[in-house]
């Protein structure tokens, strides 16, 4: 089973070709938007961080900056930093030059281009270059085994434990069958069904882990003092339905399919192992997107009860909708349905097909809505205060 | 005829899978057949009723999993959702 990629100079795979605009730190978020919105072809990231960070929290900013450069769906970067920050553009920009030598990586300091209008000048011509030589580019056959899928539910409802998720579970088993990795996420909505996952575990390090990493969410939420229902599950699922995270959670992993669970992994990084891997994130869509895009999903397939438009801006994200209605009312943002199961019009099997089909078109160049409309949401999860 | 969903035998509650009004006789599929509740209130797509009483403290089940316990006795047929539904996890307030 094959689809169209690019193939990087490292061996890697990538199944878009994107000029990516990075902003170190917030206060080059303007130029970068500026750069990119002058180039067609180019795509770009903003974000809230880089400054007055500490320790691990840096880091992991930082990480995902990197990582969204060094991704193999992009062709080549363009890092914007303003001068001063914590996290240096030079050092976004020289991490990328290091794990991905071949790729094309421009680095801009607005300080020292004497400001936002010389510094987007700049940009937009080295932009206006890698997309000319990204789209020389020809794709080529690639095996399904070295795709990464990254699942998602968001604005659940009680459709998605009955249609989207369990659909969703049989693309993510088909793509295990054919040798591919799928990422598991938002740990807080497998809260109250994580020992259903942690059965799936394939040896007693990756059953500990699966607890860990629950036990570390809930503790967290739990020092808020407040219940966790209003925040998980939302508002907009208990209007949906849904009474309870645990509720909320039983159906979430529906979306994982039936595959032993290889290994559990911290927020944004790398996957490295073939089947069914849980990567910790929160329960919030875009830091989850993000940090899933960051750990190398080339695509995501997000499932929605109550209809949600986003997209990453360099991993295609393919939305299902758990009923029929959402997927009339919100017909320019959802690309699949999975409504049918609930009317009785398809099976689950059939839907999942359906998915996992639509996946490998995706992967092979099929624009997916949220990328037709321009959506590029990040967002990157904080561990420590901004001091 | 209108249906509701129930995912696993040891569930106590429905899903509904369009709005049902009061008094509405709704078939759930049962072990070798099915079985006629009548729903004492509005039941909003999506949402779930009891398919049988529910003491208070009892835990709630869908898709064979406790989702909640009981914060009051629920009768045959009534709304569930979090009024008479408790969440046992993430519970800082307690």
């Amino acid at each position: 089973m094959q689809f169209m990629g690019y193939r990087r100079p490292d061996g890697t795979a990538g199944i878009r070709n994107h000029v990516l605009v990075v902003p170190s730190v917030v206060c080059a978020n303007r130029v970068a938007r500026g750069i990119s919105q002058s180039v067609a072809g180019s795509t770009w990231v903003e974000h809230e961080h880089g400054c007055t960070q500490l320790g691990a929290d840096a880091e992991l900013t930082k990480r995902v900056l990197v990582s969204h450069g060094t991704h193999p769906n992009v062709y080549g970067v363009v890092v914007v930093g303003l001068g001063c920050e914590t996290l240096r553009a030079q050092e976004v920009a020289s991490a990328i030059r290091e794990q991905c030598p071949y790729k094309p990586v421009e680095l801009i300091i607005i300080q020292d281009e004497g400001g936002s209008v010389k510094a987007t000048a700049k940009g937009i011509s080295a932009a206006r270059a890698m997309v000319g030589e990204a789209s020389s580019l020809a794709r080529e056959a690639i095996d399904a085994s070295e795709l990464i899928l990254g699942t998602e539910c968001g604005g659940s409802d009680a459709c998605s434990g009955i249609s989207g998720n369990p659909a969703l579970g049989e693309a993510s088993d088909l793509l295990i069958e054919a040798g591919g990795s799928v990422i598991l996420a938002e740990t807080t909505e497998i809260i109250g069904a994580e020992h259903l996952v942690a059965a799936r575990a394939i040896n007693k390090t990756v059953e500990n882990r699966c607890y860990e990493v629950i036990n570390r969410c809930e503790e967290s939420a739990k020092s808020m003092g407040v219940d966790m229902r209003g925040s998980q599950p939302t508002p907009g699922n208990i209007e949906g339905g849904l009474s309870s995270i645990e509720e909320k959670s039983l159906g979430c992993i529906y979306k994982a399919g039936t595959k032993p669970l290889v290994d559990v992994i911290e927020y944004a990084m790398p996957v490295t192992k073939k089947g069914l891997v849980w990567m910790d994130t929160p329960g919030q869509d875009i830091v989850q997107l993000t940090g899933m895009v960051a750990g190398g999903c080339h695509l995501v397939v997000f499932t929605t009860g109550r209809g949600t438009c986003c997209g990453s801006p360099i991993a295609p994200t393919i939305k299902v909708a758990t009923n029929t209605p959402l997927f009339q009312k919100m017909a320019d943002n959802i690309d699949i349905n999975a409504g049918m199961v609930i009317t009785g019009e398809e099976i689950v099997e059939e839907v999942g097909r359906r998915i996992f089909d639509e996946m490998l078109s995706v992967a092979s160049g099929k624009l997916v809505k949220a990328e037709i409309l321009g959506f590029n949401d990040f967002a990157v999860q904080r561990i420590g205060p901004t001091i | 005829m209108t249906k509701a969903i129930v995912m696993k035998p040891a569930d106590n509650v429905a899903t509904v899978v369009e709005d049902v009004s009061p008094g509405t006789e709704v078939t759930i599929a049962v072990a070798g057949g099915s079985q006629m509740i009548r729903v004492l209130e509005k039941i909003a797509f999506g949402h779930k009723f009891a398919t049988r009483d529910i003491k208070k403290d009892e835990k709630i089940k869908k898709y064979g999993e406790v989702i909640g316990v009981a914060s009051r006795d629920i009768k045959t047929g009534q709304h569930v959702h979090v009024h008479n539904l408790e969440s046992t996890r993430g519970r800082g307030d307690k």
